[in-house]
């Protein structure tokens, strides 16, 4: 797709957090010494009473953030995503979560995006980890554009939150005017559930930048006569059900998609409350029980099965 | 309060401490009778500014539990502070009950923050100085921990934390009990010569007896004193300190005293025990 501009989703996060430093004095913005890959150096160069490097320590750097949220502050923690919800997820859940501070997590290079890097720095259980917290929220964006909205919304809010998003940078399907609202899934092509007119095959869920390959696979299968609706599910918790529901009982088949283990992810979140509110054949798209390697980024979505042809394949399979 | 008045503060709050436990039927005596002298000087000896009255008041001082399972000997002092009625410690590990086996802050007015996973309260606190520091307050942050636990990793990303800002306003307590879960602190893995390594790391540090009223005060007197950098008050104690089969005796870390053996620590706590002087 020549005509889609690709910017890195943590643009999305450093710009954010640009307008948040501009506007609201209570923003704190703490990093674990990868300020250049989260793109907070962009505040330590033009706001350095806003920024903390905390040094190679994220369960101190959680821990500091908690202080600050009690001290009034709206603190922002970032660093990769494996190690802030993995290294830190007790200081996340007993201090964080069970008092309910108002901590925002930034999860960056997540799913396979750090590519080379390899198995240690490819966070693919974060999103299953950070779900399980009572209190917490959890934003997987499509690109940069919702990455902005997503940083400005987790600010906007009360309470922990956790974005996740990429390193590499991948095609811009949204725009100022796309609507982005915590906890809304957005559609993004096919039909309306609520437009009887039309009927849809298959209902997509996807997040994160399978939402792009989502797109392809409906353009393509649209060619065969096979209708996909496809749904931007960028929040993982609070899960909107309503949503989830209403479109699996029009399309009677359901495809999730997502940069993430299959278990545990948003696949399962969608499963979790169709098991119980409408049950309907399913294929969950994920990396599946398996650590990543060494590999560029398109190398590795082609590898752990993570493309349109993909998705293409597991709608015609529900047919 | 005068010396006297915090010695009998620290017998109420033993009382308390043995009592509440005996009715839970659970619960940590060892690590909260250690640190009596500690949180009865920080309550009620004018160290700490707070209100029972308006528990949010902003320009507060803040206490900082580390060491979560200490909870019964702050769960005495808010109460005798007039936070809450002394009745709430009967209640304390029921169901519903405001004062759970380990605190949840939501839930107790003058409690700051939820603890129980050891390691945590010094980051918070840190965390806390920096935002009073950002927006110009003058409040100090007191943190109480254990000996036991500075075996956790994250402190020490803490205690350098708080040194590479020079936090002046935190104030960090360590309880140094010497006895943990297990064994002793020595057995498992010892902590050498802890106020030389606070000072290497750049604070300033105190060592008292911790059961030592006169010397707990001064000694938060002069944490208060030091500018340009943290102060840290190594308050060597006894664990299970002032009832006599609990002192020094790993089996009390984490064990409620029964019928019998509440009697026993009722009349040790009444007679003095363990202190020179009996007031």
């Amino acid at each position: 797709m020549s005509d889609l501009k690709m910017i890195p989703m943590r643009d999305g996060y450093g710009n954010a957090l640009l307008k948040l430093c501009a506007s609201n004095e209570r923003v704190m913005v703490l990093d674990a010494d990868v300020a250049k890959s989260t793109r907070t150096d962009w505040i330590k160069e033009k706001y350095p009473d806003r920024f903390i490097d905390m040094g190679i320590s994220e369960q101190d750097m959680v821990g500091t953030a908690s202080g600050m949220a009690l001290g009034g502050m709206i603190p922002f923690c970032s660093t990769y995503g494996v190690f802030l919800a993995g290294r830190a997820w007790d200081q996340i859940r007993t201090t964080v979560c069970y008092n309910k501070l108002n901590v925002k997590l930034a999860g960056a290079h997540a799913g396979l995006s750090v590519g080379k890097d390899g198995a240690t720095h490819q966070a693919l259980e974060d999103v299953a980890i950070m779900r399980t917290l009572p209190n917490m929220t959890v934003i997987v964006p499509c690109d940069a554009v919702e990455t902005e909205k997503a940083t400005l919304a987790a600010a906007a809010m009360e309470g922990p939150c956790f974005i996740r998003f990429g390193r590499e940078a991948v095609p811009v399907i949204t725009d100022e005017k796309t609507p982005f609202r915590i906890g809304r899934a957005r559609l993004v092509t096919g039909y309306d559930p609520e437009d009887m007119k039309h009927d849809s095959d298959c209902v997509v869920f996807a997040n994160g930048p399978l939402v792009h390959e989502a797109v392809l696979a409906a353009a393509s299968l649209a060619a065969e006569d096979i209708h996909i609706t496809v749904y931007d599910l960028h929040t993982v918790k609070p899960l909107d059900c309503t949503t989830v529901i209403a479109a699996a009982e029009k399309a009677g088949r359901v495809v999730t998609a997502e940069e993430h283990q299959k278990a545990g992810g948003m696949g399962s979140a969608v499963a979790e409350c169709l098991a119980e509110h409408c049950p309907v054949p399913m294929r969950i798209i994920g990396v599946d029980d398996t650590f990543g390697e060494s590999g560029t980024p398109d190398e590795l979505y082609d590898r752990y099965g993570l493309r349109a042809v993909n998705i293409e394949a597991a709608v015609k399979n529900l047919l | 309060m005068d010396t006297i008045q915090l010695a009998e503060q620290c017998r109420t709050m033993r009382t308390d401490i043995v009592t509440m436990l005996n009715r839970a039927g659970s619960g940590h005596p060892g690590g909260s009778l250690s640190s009596v002298e500690l949180i009865a000087c920080l309550y009620f000896g004018g160290v700490l500014k707070y209100d029972p009255h308006d528990p949010e008041w902003a320009e507060r001082d803040r206490f900082i539990l580390s060491k979560g399972h200490a909870a019964p000997v702050i769960y005495s002092a808010l109460a005798r502070a007039g936070y809450y009625s002394t009745d709430e410690l009967s209640h304390l590990r029921r169901l519903d009950a405001m004062l759970q086996g380990h605190p949840h802050a939501a839930r107790i007015p003058g409690f700051e923050c939820s603890a129980g996973s050891l390691g945590q309260g010094l980051s918070v606190s840190n965390g806390l100085a920096l935002a009073f520091r950002a927006r110009g307050m003058s409040s100090r942050v007191y943190c109480l921990m254990g000996d036991g636990e500075l075996q956790e990793g994250q402190v020490w990303e803490a205690v350098m934390t708080a040194s590479q800002h020079g936090l002046d306003n935190v104030c960090a307590m360590v309880d140094f009990n010497h006895v943990q879960l297990d064994d002793t602190v020595e057995n498992i893995k010892s902590l050498g010569d802890l106020a030389r390594k606070f000072a290497d790391f750049g604070w300033h540090a105190i060592e008292i007896d911790g059961h030592d009223i006169a010397a707990v005060m001064s000694a938060y007197k002069a944490a208060a004193a030091c500018k340009g950098r943290p102060s840290v008050i190594i308050a060597d104690t006894i664990k299970g300190k002032g009832v006599s089969f609990m002192e020094g005796d790993p089996a009390w870390h984490g064990t409620a005293p029964n019928d019998e053996q509440l009697a026993q620590a009722l009349a040790d706590i009444r007679s003095g025990y363990g202190f020179k002087e009996v007031q």
